[in-house]
């Protein structure tokens, strides 16, 4: 394959998944768009629903059926990646992707040895000898901090607490040295003094391989810790992405003002009169996406245009926002 | 015993027997085994304020609560509301006792009978407690509290999944506060929630506080949540209080190793590129509990004692930590 480092590592664009049901044509993700650079790790936020797990899903081509990818593309490296067979994804998926998902044991196999299945990754992928990957497999143990690893090497999944189970997952992404990550709320289940933990190890890993992360989240410290730029999804669009810290501090779409608000930091929270900033109303299910901004009606600087046309990404600051308040040429 | 205080906690202990069934005990030669989820927990609320217990997973928040609603008894300690011990009171008194706590739980979806109307759910206490007569007047009365939730008096004759998730848990609110209670105990009522959601369920809870004059027990393990809606902050690990005190004074001069440890690590919204530093330090097995005091093998400040003796709770001012070393 070329290393065409020209282009971006992941390139998203115009992304579409559909759900055919019985009660209507349900659009999870609709008309996403964006990259991911080598070294980088993007931020995915947005609340319950908002389409962040199956956008991951559609871009390892990891979709349940009947979910399916209606129109798009996925780029990976140059090499256009959203129509490939399954042997051809399987082949991407763990050698070029590595994955990381809430629930740990749903990555590790409960009747073999976490070493097992470490060597047995490497093998398949690396093509190299048995002996070679139970190497490599020990060193992945130390290198995500496993205490003892040459003795827990052979331990199985059940033997471990959360956290250490946590760490064998991120072992097990990285070992065939993949490109690009994709880590579906990795600490969600940790206790925060464990999750922080995790957090740098994923960041510190990712930073020395030149590895691209995709981090879908909820949390917003999270994202302000751990992430170089940031994306915001409300029910399956974009509504912003920039550089983490325009999108924290000056946020450019009411939404995420609004997100941003409603998560005080520790000096506003120091303020005793502070009242939480809420955003009326909540997110509308699939089958009530409104007409033309699905964020308008629980908009305060909604006008007619919104409730008609849906807005197209403009420039905001440093960031990009789907919202018409940044359309320059409206406002001119 | 302080006057304002309207619950006294003290020294309450829960051990489960968590042993492996008899035959089987019998025939592999294991003892007996217990879990002490709870140990020696005191501590009081005053009226009209709301206290906060944190704490990481599997340290006891919940257990807590469950003995202070009576829904668990407990292994020793006690509980009073209002003067009340549920365990050894008259029956009247323990009918007062239920009116006067309700309890909100984190899955608002989980804790209401799906196939029951709104209607229904919310006068559930009026009418198993018989507290108003008359379709009409209870009718009334649900109105009143759907309304003083943000919700609307016709939302009555809905089922919960027609409901969002903050919905849902305005639905919990306005039962709990049917009963006109003085105290509501709240585990986890936010943590489901999405951000912009939770914003509203949290202010509303404060709004209601407020107009009724409410004291909360509020068990979240969220540090900002706790940040805006604590007076009290009492700090768990496995099962024993380690640190209790005032709001300001928690979050600007923790004093316990571990309070210290659970402020530095909650990721922060102004903490861009933040480094945390990786120690790899883990959560013990409560069943097997570290010798002295629980925390010594993941604090930086043990010393040789700390592993052996178990620190008792000293007093400094409105503040008590339980540590040789404290800062
Ligand atoms: N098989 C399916 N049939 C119908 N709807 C589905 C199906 N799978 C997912 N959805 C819907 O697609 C939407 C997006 O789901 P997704 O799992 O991507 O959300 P998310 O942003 O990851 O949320 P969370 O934070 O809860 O994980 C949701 O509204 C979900 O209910
Ligand atoms: N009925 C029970 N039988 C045996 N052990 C129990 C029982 N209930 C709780 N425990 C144990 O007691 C300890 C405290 O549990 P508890 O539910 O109070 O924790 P928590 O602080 O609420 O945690 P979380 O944040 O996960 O809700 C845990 O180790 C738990 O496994
Ligand atoms: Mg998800
Ligand atoms: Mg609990």
């Amino acid at each position: 394959m070329s290393d065409n480092t020209a282009q971006p590592l992941l390139r998203v664009r115009d992304l579409v998944v559909e759900i055919p049901t019985r009660r209507g044509l349900l659009r999870p993700v609709n008309g996403v768009s964006f990259d991911v650079e080598r070294g980088e790790i993007l931020g995915v936020v947005g609340e319950s629903g908002a389409g962040k797990s199956i956008t991951g899903a559609a871009i390892i081509g990891l979709l349940d059926s009947p979910s399916r990818i209606a129109s798009g593309e996925v780029w990976l490296d140059g090499e256009r990646i959203d129509n490939l067979d399954n042997e051809g994804l399987r082949k991407v998926r763990g050698r070029q992707i590595g994955t990381i998902f809430q629930d740990p044991l749903t990555s590790l196999n409960p009747l073999l040895p976490i070493g097992d299945q470490l060597a047995e990754t490497a093998m398949v992928h690396l093509s190299i000898s048995r002996a070679e990957a139970r190497e490599r497999a020990l060193a992945a143990l130390v290198e995500v901090g496993i205490p003892a690893a040459a003795q827990r090497i052979d331990a199985y999944a059940h033997e471990f607490s959360g956290g250490m189970r946590q760490r064998v997952v991120i072992a097990l992404a990285l070992i065939a040295e993949p490109r690009f990550v994709i880590a579906d709320e990795p600490t969600t289940a940790l206790d925060v003094s464990v999750q922080a933990q995790i957090l740098s190890l994923l960041r510190s890993l990712c930073v020395k391989r030149n590895t691209g992360v995709m981090l879908i989240t909820h949390d917003m410290g999270v994202i302000a810790e751990t992430t170089d730029r940031v994306a915001v999804l409300y029910a399956g669009r974009l509504a912003e992405i920039g550089p983490t810290r325009d999108v924290v501090e000056s946020p450019g779409h009411p939404y995420s003002r609004g997100l941003m608000a409603a998560t005080p930091s520790p000096s506003e929270l120091a303020d005793k009169d502070l009242r939480l900033n809420q955003i009326p109303g909540s997110m509308p299910g699939l089958l009530d996406v409104p007409a033309g901004c699905a964020f308008h009606p629980r908009c305060e600087f909604v006008k007619d245009r919104c409730r008609n046309a849906v807005p197209t990404s403009y420039p905001s600051g440093n960031s990009h926002s789907a919202c018409f308040l940044h359309d320059a040429e409206a406002l001119s | 015993m302080s006057n304002g205080a309207l619950v006294q906690i003290s020294d309450l202990t829960k051990t489960f027997d968590i042993s492996s069934p008899w035959l089987e005990r019998v025939i592999e030669r294991k003892p007996r085994q217990y879990l002490t989820a709870v140990e020696e927990v005191s501590f009081d609320i005053e009226r009209g304020t709301t206290y906060a217990l944190v704490g990481e997973s599997g340290s006891g928040k919940s257990t807590i609560a469950r003995m202070l609603v009576g829904l668990m008894k407990p292994t020793r300690g006690s509980v009073h509301v209002d003067g009340v011990n549920p365990d050894s009171a008259s029956a009247e008194d323990v009918l007062k006792f239920r009116r006067q706590i309700q309890m909100i739980f984190q899955d608002p979806y989980a804790s209401m009978n799906p196939r029951w109307r709104v209607s229904e759910i919310v006068a559930e206490p009026i009418v198993t407690l018989g507290l108003l007569s008359g379709r009409d007047a209870v009718v009334r009365r649900v109105g009143e509290l759907l309304e003083q939730v943000g919700l609307s008096a016709r939302d009555a004759g809905r089922f919960p999944h027609e409901f969002s998730g903050g919905q849902r848990q305005r639905i919990c609110i306005a039962r709990a506060l049917a009963s006109n209670p003085e105290f509501i105990v709240c585990d986890e009522p936010t943590s489901a929630l999405d951000v912009s959601v939770q914003a509203q369920v949290l202010n509303l809870m404060r709004d209601l506080q407020r107009d009724l004059k409410l004291t909360y027990l509020f068990i979240t393990h969220d540090l900002a949540v706790v940040r805006y809606m604590a007076d009290q902050i009492g700090v768990l690990y496995l099962g024993r209080l380690v640190e209790s005190a005032a709001r300001d004074r928690l979050f600007s001069a923790p004093s316990h190793p571990y309070t210290q440890m659970l402020l530095d690590a909650a990721p922060r919204l102004d903490g861009f590129g933040r480094q945390h530093q990786s120690d790899s330090s883990e959560i013990p097995d409560p069943i097997n509990r570290p010798s002295g005091c629980h925390f010594h093998p993941r604090c930086s400040r043990a010393k040789s004692n700390c592993a052996v003796e178990s620190p008792q709770t000293q007093t400094a001012g409105a503040s008590r930590v339980a540590c040789f070393y404290p800062s």
